[in-house]
């Protein structure tokens, strides 16, 4: 693909999707397209950390409940603006990211280790969440239906642009990550940490950082969400299932690209629903499929969907020199 | 001695608690000392043991302890399955690979129970359900004796198998030095298989040791899979002894924690124990191999 015609292309899927509450005829397309793009820019977080960095990480739902609950308890409980709730969120959610990352990377844990530790703090979390009062326990916490942009209740449409404005900022973010040292650093400690170091790398910081800003960034999407559907309850917040389908999104998608997560997650999110026409509305049916899908994406495009243009590109190389 | 009467009965009851879950780590501790992964699917491998060994006994009135032949060798040809035709393609000798195609197994198993079986629990009554074995300091439900004396009768069995037979010596063999293995012509890829059928043969058998005092539910693995996950990282990965020591100790730890914390906070121990062990000691107390 030439240069030209990249941006072409990016030109055109712009203004599609700057024009798409046009003509989206119903509340369910719309409502479609915010989870859709939310889950493209929560997988981007997820990326940083996972696809750049190398570091799996099962629990991301931490920090993406985290945000929900700084946010929704802000608002709730001292009357903050909700627009505030996003910094605070991002915030709440680093520095969540910051102490999971310390503990962690500090004794050595990589791996299946690293995994399985960023799941135990998150079920810790829902834990917690389950049994102390401020966040109001099992019964969830309800923020109060304020319509209108000042209390970050822009209706459907008004989400739709919010959250197409943070997928914007997350590409961007993670093309400035790709094309920077730090970036550099992070990709070098994921293919060889002990070479990385080697060459001066600190790869404990390097990996902190990674988590800390993956997990500010999950925080506001946590904020995003609480704000859309005015609820949150533990297993909402912490449970596997958000950890699961934000890192399905890279996976599907393409670890370590700047599209992948965009791409992952209008696939996953276009088949799942496909799948619920077809198989109807029964519960636990699609996540039946997000587990046979990650199998399969293993199995056949370990790369993702973004791996799998780059494998063709390649191809063509040899044809056209 | 008030409290003494009290704190014996709930450590016998976690012990016979604990050998259940030891026996469920040794099916996990099993897979990763062979095969070096984390099998993630082992506890929606034994909520479908335990669905199993429920509508044996409500379709075909089969008593749990009659099925438990028949459920491990089910089960052993479901985990030889896996590993050989699903986990061991899809990994591309990769470990992050394997932590993610078990979790994707695992996801599927459990919301596919959740979408047949609805998120309804259920138990089982058997003729001694309700009987109980006085031992003089402790009166212990049969079940759970049973439970407790069947948990380390297959557990010396399993010993004995990789202690004493060929198949045991090729799983060591491989265990130890999979090159090596496959240049002296052990079929690396079958013992793997073999290692894997024989972790989840271990689960068809602790279902039905489960079920008569326990219950099922789509979600009931979760409760044991983190469990086993603390009880091997306790242990040791790999550990034999490492997890049956692992597992009688959290078995006591979460009965005598529920007594003085509660039910809920007892249940947080166990992952502030597994937080904590990852972090400070990643080999566990028996930092050995399986060997």
């Amino acid at each position: 693909m030439s240069a030209w015609l990249q941006r072409a292309l990016l030109g055109a899927s712009l203004l599609a999707a700057l024009a798409f509450p046009l003509v989206a005829e119903s509340g369910f397309w719309i409502k479609f397209a915010f989870t859709t793009l939310l889950f493209a820019y929560l997988g981007q977080a997820w990326n940083i950390l996972g696809g750049y960095g190398g570091q799996f990480s099962f629990g991301h739902a931490l920090f993406f409940g985290t945000g929900a609950y700084a946010a929704a308890i802000a608002q709730t409980a001292f009357g903050l603006n909700p627009w505030l709730g996003l910094p605070l969120g991002a915030l709440a959610g680093g520095a969540v990211g910051w102490a999971a990352g310390y503990l962690s990377f500090r004794y050595g844990l990589r791996g299946s280790y690293f995994a399985l530790v960023t799941l135990a703090f998150a079920e810790v979390f829902r834990i917690l969440a389950n049994a102390v009062p401020f966040t109001g326990a099992g019964v969830g916490l309800f923020v109060p239906l304020q319509p209108g942009w000042a209390q970050l209740q822009p209706g459907p449409i008004g989400f739709y642009y919010i959250v197409l404005a943070l997928v914007f900022a997350s590409l961007w973010f993670a093309w400035r990550i790709e094309n920077s040292r730090f970036g550099a650093q992070l990709m070098a400690v994921r293919e060889n940490e002990a070479a990385a170091a080697a060459l001066g790398v600190d790869a404990y910081a390097l990996k902190v950082r990674a988590i800390a800003l993956s997990g500010a960034m999950t925080g506001v999407g946590g904020v995003l969400y609480v704000q859309f559907y005015l609820y949150i309850d533990p297993s909402l917040a912490y449970g596997p299932g958000i950890s699961v389908e934000i890192l399905l999104v890279p996976i599907i998608g393409g670890l370590g690209t700047i599209f992948g997560p965009l791409i992952g997650s209008i696939v996953l999110h276009a088949a799942s629903e496909l799948a619920r026409r077809i198989m109807g509305d029964a519960p636990g049916i699609h996540l039946v499929f997000y587990g046979v899908l990650l199998v399969v994406m293993v199995r056949f495009l370990p790369d993702g969907l973004a791996g799998l243009l780059r494998r063709k590109r390649k191809a063509e190389v040899p044809r056209n020199a | 001695m008030l409290e003494f009467q009290i704190l014996l009965p709930s450590i016998v009851n976690g012990l016979t608690l604990g050998a259940v879950y030891a026996l469920v780590a040794l099916g996990l501790t099993l897979i990763y000392g062979v095969l070096h992964i984390i099998n993630f699917a082992h506890g929606s491998l034994l909520m479908a043991a335990l669905y199993a060994a429920f509508f044996a006994h409500a379709g075909l009135g089969l008593d749990p302890y009659l099925a438990m032949p028949l459920l491990a060798a089910a089960f052993f040809v479901v985990g030889y399955a896996l590993q050989r035709w699903v986990i061991g393609k899809a990994s591309h000798g990769k470990d992050q690979n394997v932590l993610l195609v078990t979790l994707g197994i695992s996801i599927a198993i459990e919301n596919l129970a959740l979408y047949l079986f609805r998120a309804d629990t259920r138990t089982i009554e058997t003729p001694i359900s309700y009987e109980m074995l006085d031992l003089g300091i402790a009166l212990v439900p049969y079940p759970r004796a049973i439970g407790f004396a069947a948990a380390l009768g297959i557990a010396a069995l399993l010993w004995w198998t990789i202690e004493r037979t060929d198949l045991g010596r090729a799983i060591r063999a491989v265990a130890k030095e999979r090159q090596g293995a496959k240049l002296v012509g052990i079929d690396v890829d079958h013992v793997f298989a073999l290692s894997f059928g024989i972790g989840t043969a271990v689960l068809g058998a602790a279902a039905c040791l489960l079920l008569p005092s326990f219950y099922v539910s789509p979600s009931v693995g979760n409760v044991f899979v983190l469990v086993a996950f603390t009880v091997v990282v306790l242990g040791g990965m790999g550990s034999f002894t490492g997890a049956l020591v692992g597992g009688l100790a959290i078995g006591v730890t979460e009965s005598v924690g529920g007594l003085f914390l509660g039910q809920q906070l007892g249940q947080l121990g166990i992952f502030v124990i597994f937080i904590a062990l990852l972090l400070f000691r990643p080999t566990g107390l028996f930092g050995s191999r399986l060997a």
